[in-house]
This record gives structure tokens, sequence and C-alpha cells, in this order.
């Protein structure tokens, strides 16, 4: 008997703004504890929360970056729990009315694009940090975090197991950043998600009973927490038992998942509306401004290079990862285009997947990223035309791009100081043939005998002789003409 | 529907309050005369009003204020751990807490 997984995530996005969501203090990563942390944020009686504009505009992006319903009334409510670092004893969240419902992401799975349906999105603030170690036995409480703007996205459970979840995850990280409301910095927290997960029998309609995974802060633990936490379940059932509904936790060095809290506990967050925030009402001028400053998204700036730039769908998908790694292959292809005016399209465009290729391995070897390469997109577009028209071989071009990266200069000049030109000059070559033809009665005998394969160690011959520098498709043509003719 | 013993216990415990079982029953004659109110409330017919969270209306233009984001607070954990019971490394320490 099969199962199928079923995932949906919760994403909590830390909004890139300067202060808080309801009060004045940084919210700048990294200070001394408690050192951002204002009357508001740690919740002294008498204080009053004022919404940051910022982070409704935040929303109102993502919003329209995902197709859906920017309700334009939506209202602040009260989260009820008792934890310390979480000194007001509620969080202010939105519950029935969030700012945003609906809306729909796109992301790839292997080479299906799947689009996953979202359920809302909502202004919360976030809480401060426990520390566990031991201060006398005792717990220490850092309340810089508490405050921090958020949008918690939620989807809806159409996931399909762990590698979908992880590919939806990513494409949201993706689309965060390229929007610009979110740095994704996983590492501090940036960006994290809990999974829910349940399995049920292949072609059940109903939803089985599902279990929370709290704080995946990586794609890496994601992966791994969905997949474990699927075979647990799927165990229980098998063995004839009931999945519990919970909260659980994964454990890195263990490579498990283990109940976080008691089944007593169970969730009563007694929501209402907070009395001290009024209903965020949005007017249709900010929302249309807004919408008029997005920049074009990863989707449609895809699909553009698809069919104004030719390029395959691999390499489309690859450049549009990033805003700035489109940004950068913009830059490259607008001075690539200028440059090779009248070329064939296919083959400008595996060359320049050839040197993006190139950089790629760069960047992964070097550690850097795609803002600190350190040739110019104009450099790598006069590189590549120096390919198309037929000066350097492609792995001359190798040891260009080598040396260019190392700041010995441009690609003309390296080209021009090292003698890579290829020999494109037919006098040259027809008399570099001519020799090997010469000197190869044996080849030329078997080629002639219908053995296709000679032609090769001719070529060869040839390009030793040219010490490399001779255009190889010139050779070829240049041989099978002289051997047939 | 009046609430029981039971529902007051947890009750107290959700809010993180000790109520003997003699107070309860105190707590639970009062909380039953509000839950009372409540209910002649709903017998009167509101169809066709909107619920009202908030005492101030909601018209256009009229919602939430909205501050710009700028820094406005500086750091002055020294005066509010000042008041604090027990203070460590800049951290508030309380209670050890365990998941």
């Amino acid at each position: 008997m099969s199962w199928e997984i079923v995932v949906g995530i919760e994403t909590h996005a830390q909004l890139a703004t300067r202060s808080k969501i309801f009060s004045g203090a940084a919210t700048a990563f990294g200070a001394a504890p408690n050192t951002q942390a204002s009357a508001v944020d740690i919740a002294l009686p008498g204080v009053l929360p004022v919404l940051n504009g910022a982070a409704v505009e935040c929303a109102i992006r993502f919003g329209i970056a995902v197709g859906g319903t920017i309700n334009r009334r939506s209202v602040f409510a009260r989260k009820n729990y008792f934890y310390p670092d979480l000194p007001k004893g509620y969080q202010i969240s939105q519950y029935e009315l969030p700012v945003v419902a609906g809306g729909s992401i796109s992301l790839a799975v292997g080479d299906l694009q799947k689009i996953v349906r979202l359920t809302r999105a909502h202004l919360e603030e976030d809480a401060g940090k426990s520390l566990h170690e031991d201060f006398h036995g005792m717990t220490g409480i850092d309340l810089n975090r508490a405050g921090t703007p958020l949008l918690e996205i939620v989807s809806e459970p159409e996931l399909r197991g762990a590698a979908e979840a992880v590919a939806y995850a990513r494409a949201m990280h993706a689309l965060v950043r390229w929007i610009g409301i979110c740095d994704g910095n996983m590492q501090e927290g940036s960006f994290r998600c809990d999974a829910n997960v349940s399995v049920r029998r292949a072609g059940d309609a109903a939803l089985g009973t599902r279990c929370e995974i709290k704080n995946l802060n990586s794609f890496r633990f994601m992966e791994q927490a969905i997949a474990y936490e699927a075979r647990r379940q799927i165990e229980i059932l098998e063995g004839g038992g009931r999945i519990e509904q919970e909260t659980r936790l994964f454990d890195p060095e263990r490579n498990e998942t283990r109940s976080m809290r008691s089944k007593e506990e169970a969730h009563d967050y007694r929501y209402f509306p907070d009395p001290d925030l009024l209903p965020l009402v949005l007017n249709e001028q900010d929302i249309d401004r807004i919408r008029s400053q997005m920049p074009e998204l990863p989707e449609a700036m895809r699909e553009r290079f698809m069919r104004d730039y030719e390029l395959p769908k691999e390499m489309a998908q690859a450049i549009t990862s990033s805003r700035e790694t489109a940004e950068d292959f913009e830059a490259f292809w607008g001075h690539l285009l200028k440059l090779t005016a009248n070329c064939d399209r296919i083959q400008g465009a595996q060359a320049a997947n050839w040197v993006m290729m190139q950089i790629g391995a760069a960047l992964n070897k070097s550690g850097l990223t795609i803002t600190q390469v350190p040739i110019s997109p104009l450099d790598r577009a006069t590189l590549v035309s120096r390919i198309i028209d037929g000066t350097i071989s492609h792995r001359a071009a190798g040891e260009v791009l080598g040396a260019m990266w190392s700041g010995e200069g441009t690609a003309d000049a390296i080209i021009e100081r090292r003698g890579l030109q290829q020999i494109s000059d037919a006098g040259a070559i027809e008399q570099l043939v001519a020799d090997v033809l010469a000197a190869n009665p044996k080849s030329v005998g078997e080629f002639r005998a219908g053995k296709d394969k000679a032609l090769n160690a001719l070529v060869g011959q040839v390009m030793k002789a040219s010490r490399g520098k001779a255009n190889p498709a010139q050779v070829n043509a240049l041989l099978r003409r002289k051997l047939l003719g | 529907m009046p609430l029981s013993p039971d529902e007051i216990q947890r009750l107290a415990r959700l809010a993180r309050l000790a109520v003997s079982p003699e107070e309860g029953e105190a707590v639970r004659a009062q909380l039953n005369r509000v839950l009372n109110l409540i209910d002649e409330m709903r017998a009167v017919d509101t169809a066709g009003v909107e619920p009202m969270s908030h005492a101030v209306a909601t018209a256009p233009g009229a919602g939430q204020r909205l501050r710009a984001d700028a820094v406005t607070e500086t750091d002055r954990h020294a005066e509010y751990q000042a008041v604090a019971p027990a203070v460590e490394r800049g951290l508030y320490l309380v209670p050890k807490v365990i998941e």
C-alpha cells in the first residue's frame, strides 16, 4: 500500500525595516542583549503600540507579488500565551482578518512548474530570545528581537513530500528577497519555516492527522525533518497506531523529530481583537503607488528571457534564481547583443551559458557572490564575442577568463599578450593541412577506404601543428574537402 | 451555558492564576452572571449589523495611524534593568524554562 505525504508550510519572513513593528527601537542584528528593547518591547505598563508604515508596505508588496487579495481592512489580534520571552503575555498578530488573503507561487519541481496556493499572509511581531545555558539554574532573556516585524506566510497543504516542500521554501525565499521585503538570512533567523506534515493512503480524499515541525532554519534540515517525520507517521499507522496532533522539534544531530509540547497544553490562544490598535485601513492610492514601484517578478522575467532572448528554460531558470543574478545577466546580455549584432542567437546563448557556468564555478570556489565578480558584465561580453567571432577557441577562452578573474586586464589585451588568436587565415591553414596530408599517407588511405575515424587523427595532427590555434571546425571542413575532392 | 468547575480550573490554568476550589466556586458564580448577560444580549436581533470590534469608525482614512520607519528609541536598558529582580550580562534572568 503506498502512502502520500502532505505538507503545508508556514514561513516567518523578517521584514527589512529599520525599526520595529510597534516601536521606534532598532532591528539591527547582533546588538548587545536588550540594548534594542524599548519600553514598548519590554511591555512596561502604560505603553501603546504604533504601527510601522514600512512593515505594512512590505505586506502589500508581497500581496501584489503573489496575486493575493490585499484586504482593505485588516485587524490586529492578541494571541495569548505565557512565555518569558513574550513580556506582554500576548503576541500582536492578525487572526480573522489578515492583510493578505490567497495568492499563489509557482515553483519548479523537476521539469514541471507547479502552482502552490497560499492561504494567507499576516503581519505580526516576533518574540524575544531565551538562552537556556546555565545562569545559576536560571534562563537568560534577550528582548532585542521582541517586536521585530514578521510576515507569516501560510501555504495550503498542497506540497507532496520533502522535495516539493523544499522547492516551495526556496521559491518563497527567492521571492521575498526579490521584492526586497526580507534579507533572507537564514543563519540570523530572518527566514524560518514550520512544516505541517501528515500522511494518507494514496487515493484518500481526507487529510491525515498532522504534526507541526517548528523552526526549520535550513533547506537541508527541512528536507531531512519532513522525510523523517513522514516515515515515523507511516510506521505508526502501519503498526495499527494513531497519530497524535502535536508540535515537534527537529534535532539535526540525531536526524529525528521529537515531541515538543504535551497534549495537555494544546494550543488555546484565546485570540481577540487588540483594543490598542485600530483596524488597518488601506486606500487605493497607496496600493497603486506600491504596485507601480514593484520590480519585474522572476516568473515574468524568466518568460521574457525565453521569449525575447530565446534562452533555454534551464538557463532562464538559473538566471532568475535571484534578482542580483538576473540584473547582472541583463547587463551582460545587453553588451553582448551590441558587440555581436548579427550573430546566431543559439550560438550566442551557448557562449553566454558557457561563461555563466565558468563564473558560477569560480564563485563556488571563491565563496564570492554574483555582485562581487571581479569581471564587469562588459568585459565578460567582450570575451564571449571573441568566441563567437572565432578569434579564440573555447579552450583559449577558459585561459583568458582565468586571467581576467585574477585582474590581468581585458579579454583583448590578454589574447594579444598571450598570442591566443586562432589561425583563421585560410592560406595558413591550407598550408598546414597540405603538410599533414603529405606526412600521413596511412590515415589518408584509411579515410578513403571508408574509415571515418581516420579523419579525427588528421584533425588532431593539424591542430598540433598549429599549436592549438587553428579553428577546429575550419580544419575539419578543409580536410574533408581535400580528401573527398 | 453555565461554566462547570472543570472549565473554571482550565481557564485559571490558561491565565496562570492559582484559584483554589473554594475561590473557584465564587469565580464561577460571577462569570456565569457575565455569561447570562451575554446571553441576554444575544437575544437581540443583529441581522445586518456590522460587528464592531473597535469604538472608532473605520471609514477609509479613519483606520490605524502609521509611523515612519525611523529609529527613535535609544538604549535605556540600564534604567529598565535597575528594577528587574535578576540581571546578568545584560540579560533578564527568570526561573528556568525548558520546553
